[in-house]
């Protein structure tokens, strides 16, 4: 426990300087930051993670893999994210407006090191206050779950899969 | 004033006046190295790990302490026998049961000697197993959880010291009474009698515990045995695999004043059991079913969590006067204490704790006895082998009140001298002194990791002292045991550390860090949690009143309740809350506490589901919240309970966040 409140006070340490602004989706200073962070291109779009490579995503969404994505997303996630407004975390029918489908998944898969060194990750971190937590997803059950918010992004309308 | 004390309980005022004498006499010069010496041997550095796990018993504590080496650094303690407001383990509906027995619930335990599992007589860091002496039990302890994962009482036992020694692959555990009791010829059962009918009605028993790949233990055979106490024991290894052998003493069955009237014979008797011999038999059905009532209590995650318990009826005895060659007495002098067989399996040693030399039996010559019949009597149809005829030979000079004898596979034994407070190195071979030390003060047993199985890792040994005095800075009349890290890598030992030890660890194993670190689960799956009670989605919270009793279904992450608002409990219900943690990370446990609960908290591992039951008593509004600084909003897990008074009309109503 000790370990988080030590990462949160360096991720604010870290952030002094930067402005903090409020707008997470806010992309403007980021090729001022890229020389200080020290992220590849690749990761400061896509994130620190597992996943090092664009994922090729089919036009068409595969609803059979979205469910599979629902259903983990309820146990995994809903206690802190909702599609449309802000809980615990940010509001997620919006998500892939505003991050790479890469970027997802690596989130997922390794909040630590992203809310640690990923400029974007640390901001939310800084807004948020609470550490996106690791629940040990595989990588496939990840990939559910980014099905499941490609039909939320498309089917706006929708709070289930229908 | 206090040692002397301690001293006469223990060993008698005879002694007193010998050791009195050599308390002063002695001085062994004393092997320290220079500290800067000893101090990088036990130096890790931060963020590294220990080389060895070491588990520690509890003794009154009843509980199991885990210790890295060689630093000394007490690093976790596991509740075994023991109620653990810590974590509620004891306290929470899933894992009281674990506490169950033949006489009800007991809270408290006396822990005495963890044993690792072993295969091929080596350990192999799948569980620890560890006996309780005051209300006869043996536990298991999963080192891929670190948690107790089942207990079993013995029955027709009391004192159940000599155990919980393994079998060289897991095959069996083993136990004995260390106080005999009165017990009828038919059944077994304790009778109603003159406690000096001692000779005349009371026995003792010797069980072997059933172990099977998955770890369940049931009891297979007892063995009928004369009225003596029973101290330690130790299995056989090697050639000698299929025998153990277990000290006794009191072989003059006194039934007061024990510390005279048991220390008259010269010798008393060390148990020699052909295991493998007795198997048989009881797989043939040999021997007969008596009644012998024991309760074992067992928890899987993968069935639930909960702590299921089963009371056995019966349990199988053999006596020896009926089956042949199942067991033979090994004279031994002088009320010996450890029974310890090297790591080739051919020499068995024992602390004579009252002998002014420690006798090295060997197993060839007792076999050869055995075909040869050099018996020099029979005690209750058990025959009684010639002391000359299986002698290897004995340690002369070994020190005053020798206990514990452990190896280090480099051919050297080690054994402990209460009285004059010194660790004495020996050749097993020759029988020969070649160094000594002293320790700080009076130790019981003492350990080198693997050091009673075929392949010790002889780097270190930890002497586990009685007596702290003015070791550590001085905390009342009370002070935690002390420990002692010596180096045995060279020929002469040396001194590296002192370090304080919770409740009184009796004995001590310790395993290469490695063999444990591979199995640790560090979450439990979500997907896998069985409990009927789980809520397994924020979605799923719920909360139901079923009659007087009201079901809190509710889920912690961080760092909120779901439910986190509840009305409509009533003054005079029983309230459950089912905690589930909905985290899937490593050591982010969350807490639950309830004012006025009369009970301790839960403390929920991730995935995991616990219950704690709450008996609200006054109308009001009454907050909960998380015991655990979970997050930087740790402070911000809190939620409230409205309870109304009985007759009230307030209706069931919850939510988070609305
Ligand atoms: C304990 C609450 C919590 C849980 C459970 C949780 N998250 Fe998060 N998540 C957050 C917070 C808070 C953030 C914002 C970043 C931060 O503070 O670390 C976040 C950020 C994210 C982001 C990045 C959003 C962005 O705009 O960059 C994604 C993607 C994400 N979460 C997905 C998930 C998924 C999928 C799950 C389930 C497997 C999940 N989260 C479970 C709290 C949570
Ligand atoms: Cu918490």
């Amino acid at each position: 426990m000790k370990k988080l409140i030590g990462l949160l006070v360096i991720s604010l340490t870290l952030f002094v300087g930067c402005g903090g602004g409020s707008d997470t989706g806010n992309n403007k200073s980021a090729s001022t930051e890229k020389e200080s962070s020290g992220l590849t291109d690749f990761e400061q779009k896509n994130g620190i993670g597992p996943v090092t490579e664009e994922i090729q995503l089919p036009s068409n969404i595969e609803k059979e893999l979205a469910k599979k994505g629902e259903a983990l997303f309820e146990t995994k996630c809903s206690a802190c994210h909702k599609l449309d407004e802000r809980y615990v975390g940010p509001a997620q029918r919006d998500l892939l407006d505003r991050r790479s489908p890469e970027y997802v998944m690596n989130m997922i898969l390794n909040p630590a090191e992203m809310v640690k060194k990923h400029p974007e990750a640390q901001k939310m971190l800084q807004e948020f206050m609470t550490p996106m937590p690791n629940q040990n997803l595989s990588r496939d059950e990840a990939r559910t779950i980014l099905e499941y918010f490609r039909y939320m992004k498309k089917h706006k309308d929708q709070m289930e899969i229908q | 004033m206090n040692t002397i004390h301690k001293i006469i309980r223990t060993w008698g005022l005879p002694l007193l006046v010998i050791s009195g004498f050599l308390l002063t006499g002695c001085q062994n010069g004393q092997q320290l190295g220079s500290s800067a010496d000893a101090a990088s041997k036990v130096y890790v550095s931060p963020g590294e790990h220990d080389e060895f796990y070491g588990f520690f018993s509890g003794g009154y504590n009843g509980q199991l302490g885990v210790y890295g080496l060689p630093s000394g650094r007490h690093i976790f303690t596991i509740p075994v026998f023991s109620q653990a407001p810590v974590n509620g383990y004891g306290y929470s509906e899933e894992t009281k049961a674990m506490l169950n027995t033949s006489h009800g619930f007991v809270p408290w335990g006396d822990a005495h000697h963890p044993e690792l599992s072993q295969t091929n007589g080596e350990t192999d860091g799948r569980w620890v197993f560890m006996n309780e002496n005051n209300t006869p039990r043996i536990a298991r302890i999963g080192l891929n959880e670190f948690k107790t994962q089942e207990i079993i009482e013995i029955p027709n036992s009391a004192g159940n010291h000599a155990s919980s020694f393994v079998t060289p692959n897991t095959e069996y555990v083993s136990a004995a009474t260390r106080f005999s009791i009165p017990m009828d010829d038919e059944n077994m059962q304790n009778m109603d009698v003159s406690i000096d009918s001692y000779k005349e009605n009371f026995k003792g028993t010797i069980s072997f515990i059933k172990v099977s790949d998955e770890g369940k233990m049931n009891i297979d055979f007892q063995i009928m045995m004369p009225g003596f106490d029973y101290d330690l024991s130790h299995a056989g290894k090697g050639p000698s695999n299929g025998w153990s052998f277990f000290t006794s003493y009191n072989s003059e069955q006194a039934n007061t004043l024990l510390e005279i009237n048991a220390s008259k014979n010269d010798k008393d008797f060390i148990a020699a059991i052909n295991w493998k011999k007795a198997a048989e038999y009881a797989k043939q059905g040999k021997g007969k079913m008596i009644p012998g009532e024991h309760v074992r209590n067992y928890i899987d995650h993968e069935e639930g969590g909960i702590v299921k318990s089963e009371t056995i009826d019966k349990v199988r005895v053999l006596d020896p006067r009926e089956l042949e060659g199942i067991v033979y007495f090994l004279p031994t002098p002088k009320s010996p204490h450890g029974v310890d067989v090297d790591p080739t399996g051919q020499y068995i040693a024992a602390g004579g704790k009252l002998s002014t030399v420690i006798p090295v039996h060997s197993f060839a010559k007792m076999q050869k006895a055995i075909e040869n019949e050099e018996f020099e009597g029979k005690v209750m149809g058990i025959p009684v082998l010639k002391y000359d005829s299986i002698l290897h030979g004995e340690v002369e000079n070994p020190g005053l009140g020798p206990l514990h004898t452990e190896f280090d596979g480099r051919g050297n034994a080690y054994t402990t001298a209460f009285i004059s407070s010194e660790i004495v190195k020996w050749n097993i071979e020759n029988t020969e002194v070649v160094d000594r030390i002293d320790v700080y003060y009076s130790p019981g047993h003492l350990m080198i990791p693997g050091g009673d199985s075929q392949n010790p890792d002889g780097k270190y040994l930890v002497s586990l002292n009685k007596i702290t005095k003015d070791r550590f800075l001085p905390t009342g009349p009370e002070m935690f045991h002390s420990a002692q890290l010596i180096d045995i890598s060279g020929e002469k030992m040396k001194m590296l550390l002192d370090f304080p030890t919770e409740g009184e660890p009796h004995y001590a194993q310790a395993i290469k860090a490695d063999k444990v670190i591979k199995n640790q689960k560090r979450f439990y799956k979500l997907e896998e949690n069985g409990h009927p009670k789980a809520t397994t989605s924020e979605k799923q919270a719920k909360v139901v009143r079923k009659g007087n009793e009201v079901h809190i279904y509710m889920t912690t992450i961080r760092s909120h309740f779901t439910p986190d608002n509840i009305e409509g409990v009533k003054v005079g219900d029983d309230v459950y809350f089912h905690v589930t943690n909905l985290e899937q990370d490593w050591d982010v446990p969350h807490g639950f506490a309830i004012k006025g609960a009369n009970t301790a908290e839960l403390l929920i591992m991730p995935g995991e589901t616990l219950t704690l039951k709450w008996q609200p008593k006054k109308a009001g509004v009454v907050p909960f919240y998380c015991t655990d600084f979970c997050s930087a909003l740790h402070q911000e897990m809190q939620g409230y309970v409205r309870v109304s008074e009985k007759d009230s009309d307030v209706e069931i109503a919850y939510g988070t966040g609305q």
